[in-house]
């Protein structure tokens, strides 16, 4: 394959420091917009966590007297926000970033500054949504904000406002990387990498894009009629005016289905690179595990009133909604045998990695078992709105998602820095994970067949519900611990953790072909793909030997690669966008015409740095 | 503009994947446009007409304006000229959309039955 | 290192052989079906919920004054507002034409090839269309249709408003190709550019017809 294309010397090209703010604000290499994503949602995740643990101290005995029911309100609204989408979203999509141009051996994604900008707008967004903690009116309607609760009438203060607007803004940077995610993928695969060549976490990545550029509009609809509704005085919303409240209900749960498969796909992506490498056997039923992907993601869109059984809506669209519920367990069972007869008859090394993977397998069944459970209409009467349910999303998202994270860092961490986690933190870290989070979500099941209610502040003490609450507020405690190890590893690690290599666990694909932590132009050569595997395939290897990295790294210069220019405008549009939405607030607090003036200014200045940004060059022309 | 780096590969590229290249000519655009006048003009003359009681109105008035949206797709937005991948990548979520439409709409009991 | 020879990598070609931009154009097409399907759905299992008028189709009187209210669509300037956005259409796609073949010796000099003023032509019957758009927003609201006073206030402002902000962005799009036109001249290397902008546009075309049939024309 031709390597160089010899050529007249380049006109000068401009050196960007590679260190420092400056270089980290106005970064458009992917790699360092995944470790932005992957810090910020961590530091997202204790906060997270810290909203939980004060709901669980509030709750671990009858009567308690921690926190008023306001601040509970906001405590659960805000514990949901915030895991949902700032720390499984942003976790997924530092994933995405970082991996998927490795994974199909490009150099970056389709459009590197939109993507700087999806990651701006998600954190300007994030601290605009906590913001309202430090004014006293953190959102309290609950992470689904049900109207008419949510409408002026019932809900006054600036709560609601908070969130709606802090959800639109993060629906930007969410559909911004969608759009550039689902490009990258089509149109930026190495030679020879089919779509059936590709690693499943690029697959599952890929349908998750869909999934997010399909979904979000839907609940963007939904906003924008609660937003009007509060701000210009529409009448969505307004059962007085002739509105159904069912209309919010349908419309966010269009989202909130998909949305769900959102936040599990990536991880049983993760799970499907992990287990492969550590039973050193490659994935059993790759396209069947595609296509149940597929299928999963286009059934999602159509169950979403599996969330309302509760709300009357006859027994014609109970039925039909039950049996296509109970159907899409059939593809997310297929993987479950699928990456089980991967590990049969593997060697099987037990790394924190490994570990985290097989964790999720199991614990996710229990998960899915309950949520099969709650697809009988008649069955989820006596479910909904109590425990139950509690325990079954927390089994699949935090036993599930988060489980397969935790993997995903502990598999991609050297390849991230260069260095290794210590196994020996990671394995306290993994067995207080596992213990506290059964101990915390598995008496939930019982608590809510005992008819405990969610979303209560407190309980009194005659209802049989007292243990369970005690035992899932210690596995709460013991999560903190784990955490604390988490971050000792993490911290630990980064600087003086055991240095990795390449390929540290010998696992099969393009991203482990390259330097830990991998040059900003990823391959010095594109490679070339003839397999799903092409590190395991030692006939036909995708990188030519001679171009295995030897003596130190070259330069983007020294190879004669064009990179994208950093450049801060991604950041500023997106700062810009935030304080034009932000501005509303000040409708509320009667300055509607200096609130408009705010919208008009920022939207102008937005539309000036984007035309800047949009008129400049990607590259120094060559 | 930012991206011109493309276009010589892209020539090459474009012979290779053999992109199909007929366009419509002038002829057939302004064919397109005589049509989706005319079915406009015929819309909005059904609307004067006795037709509008009828229990078929409202289905003819669909299929025909399905017609000039199928059109514009297909002629003016050149989804019958270009690459496959085109046509997935809309029909999937148009596909998704109408469902959701439809499956709403019998559910907030707007089909009489 | 020299100066003599300094290894230079193209970028690779896609693998599609397609632009990025227009791969991301139409799932960004396929995003906007939702986004209009949501706003459709809600109008149309809004119709005919309105507890006070004016109605879209029919009179009101109103019980508190005995005022009546005629039905408030004007379908006939509807119709012409309609027919100008579809001749918008034909003019992107000639303009859309024009950048093409620019270099093409038959389309140089003529009305065919000039595509700055087929350009032009698309933004100005996108604006004609947003002034009869404004047009019959300020009579509604003469009338006592605001978007505040019933569902189908509501539902209709949004609805219509949400297509128009789109028709006002690609007439921003428009006039700054048109632009760019003037400035540097835009050939066939930059048909990417203008293509991405003609399917937005024609999408946003496609999304009235759907608004005009269920809005206006049933009842």
């Amino acid at each position: 394959m031709a390597t160089a294309a010899v050529s007249p010397p380049q006109p000068h090209v401009k050196e960007y420091p590679t260190n420092g703010v400056w270089s980290w604000l106005a970064t458009v290499d992917h790699k360092r917009i995944g470790m932005l994503y992957l810090v910020t949602a961590l530091c997202w995740f204790a906060v997270g966590g810290l909203e939980a643990v004060i709901m669980r101290m509030q709750l671990q005995g009858p009567n308690g007297h921690v926190v008023s029911a306001e601040t509970f309100n906001q405590l659960f609204t805000m514990h949901g926000t915030t895991m949902i989408f700032l720390v499984v979203m942003p976790l997924s999509a530092a994933f995405f970033n970082f991996l998927i141009p490795l994974q199909i051996g490009a150099r970056d994604v389709a459009f590197p500054r939109l993507n700087a900008f999806s990651y701006w707008v998600f954190l300007f967004g994030s601290l605009f949504l906590n913001f309202s903690w430090i004014v006293g009116s953190a959102p309290n309607g609950g992470w689904f904000g049900y109207a008419p609760l949510t409408t002026l009438a019932f809900s006054p203060g600036l709560n609601i406002d908070f969130w709606l607007l802090g959800l639109q803004i993060l629906g930007v940077s969410s559909l911004a990387a969608a759009f550039n995610f689902i490009t990258t993928i089509i149109n930026m695969r190495a030679p020879g990498m089919t779509l059936m060549r590709m690693p499943m976490f690029t697959w599952m990545s890929f349908v998750v894009q869909f999934l997010l550029v399909l979904a979000f509009p839907v609940i963007t609809i939904a906003l924008v009629f609660l937003q009007f509704d509060r701000f210009f005085g529409t009448t969505f919303y307004t059962p007085g005016a002739g509105g159904d409240p069912l209309l919010w209900q349908h419309l966010f749960w269009v989202f909130g289905h998909p949305e769900v498969y959102i936040l599990i796909l990536p991880a049983f992506g993760l799970v499907s690179e992990i287990l492969p490498t550590f039973s050193r056997k490659p994935l059993f039923g790759y396209a069947v595990m595609v296509f149940s992907g597929i299928l999963i993601a286009f059934l999602g869109f159509g169950v979403w009133a599996h969330h309302m059984f509760a709300v009357g809506m006859g027994p014609i669209a109970d039925s039909l909604f039950a049996v296509s519920t109970m159907l899409i367990a059939i593809p997310t069972g297929v993987k479950i045998f699928n990456w089980i007869f991967t590990m049969w008859g593997g060697t099987i090394r037990f790394t924190v990695a490994m570990k985290y993977a097989i964790a999720l397998v199991g614990l996710f069944v229990i998960g899915g078992i309950s949520g099969v459970m709650h697809a009988s209409p008649p069955a989820d009467l006596q479910q909904t709105d109590t425990y139950f349910i509690v325990a079954h999303f927390h089994y699949v998202l935090v036993a599930g998602s988060l489980m397969g994270l935790w993997g995903g860092i502990y598999y991609y961490f050297p390849k991230i820095t260069g260095r290794l986690l210590s196994e020996k933190i990671g394995n306290w870290h993994f067995w207080l994970n596992f213990i506290g989070v059964n101990l915390t979500f598995m008496p939930m099941h019982w608590s809510g067949l005992y008819g405990m209610p969610r979303r209560i502040y407190t309980y009194p003490t005659d209802q049989g519900w007292d243990l369970f609450n005690m035992m899932s507020s210690v596995g709460a405690y013991l999560q903190v611990v784990a955490g604390l190890f988490f971050a000792y590893n993490i911290i630990k690690s980064w600087r003086g953790g055991q240095i990795a290599g390449d390929n540290p666990w010998g696992a099969p694909s393009l991203e482990w072909s390259i330097p830990s932590p991998a040059p900003d132009y990823n391959f010095a050569q594109i490679p070339t793909v003839t397999s799903r595997y092409p590190l395991w395939d030692v006939a036909s290897p995708a990188v030519p030997s001679d171009a295995i990295s030897s003596g130190p790294l070259k330069t983007s210069r020294e190879l004669g690669i064009p990179m994208p220019n950093p450049t801060i405008r991604p950041l500023f549009v997106a700062l810009f966008l935030v304080l034009m939405f932000a501005s509303l607030l000040l409708i509320h607090k009667d300055m509607f015409w200096v609130a408009i003036g705010g919208v008009i200014t920022f939207a102008l200045a937005m539309t000036l740095t984007l035309y800047s940004w949009l008129l400049t060059p990607l590259e120094d022309a060559h | 503009m930012a991206h011109d780096h493309h276009s010589g590969v892209e020539e090459a590229s474009h012979q290779a994947m053999g992109e199909e290249h007929e366009h419509p000519t002038w002829r057939e655009y302004k064919w397109v446009a005589l049509i989706l006048t005319l079915i406009t003009v015929i819309e909005v003359w059904v609307y004067y007409t006795p037709f509008k009681q009828s229990t078929m109105f409202v289905p003819v008035l669909l299929g025909m304006s399905a017609v000039k949206f199928a059109i514009v797709v297909a002629f003016y937005m050149h989804l019958k000229y270009d690459h496959k991948l085109f046509r997935t990548l809309f029909i999937g979520p148009l596909i998704i959309a109408i469902s959701t439409l439809t499956a709403l709409l019998f559910l907030f009991s707007k089909f009489k039955y | 290192m020299t100066t003599a020879a300094v290894p230079h990598q193209a970028h690779p070609p896609t693998t599609t052989g397609l632009d990025h931009r227009k791969v991301a154009i139409w799932a960004f097409i396929g995003s906007e079906c939702m986004l209009f399907a949501s706003l459709i759905s809600t109008y149309l299992i809004y119709k005919g919920k309105s507890v006070v008028g004016p109605f879209p189709h029919e009179s009101w009187t109103d019980p508190a004054t005995g005022h009546v209210l005629q039905p408030i669509l004007n379908i006939p300037v509807t119709s012409m507002s309609t027919f100008v956005l579809l001749m918008s259409s034909l003019f992107m796609v000639l303009a859309l034409e024009a950048v093409e073949n620019k270099n093409k010796p038959a389309y140089q000099g003529t009305l065919r090839g000039n595509s700055s003023f087929w350009l032009m032509a698309t933004a100005l019957a996108g604006a004609t269309f947003l002034g009869f758009q404004a047009f019959e927003f300020t009579s509604f609201v003469h009338e006592g249709l605001t978007i505040r006073r019933n569902l189908f206030g509501s539902s209709f402002f949004t609805l219509t408003g949400f297509h128009g902000a789109h028709v006002t962005a690609g007439v921003l799009w428009l006039l700054t190709l048109y632009s760019i036109d003037k400035k540097r001249g835009l050939g066939p290397k930059d048909a990417v550019l203008v293509d991405i902008c003609a399917l937005y546009w024609h999408f946003v075309d496609v999304v009235w017809i759907a608004i005009f049939t269920l809005v206006y024309l049933i009842s």
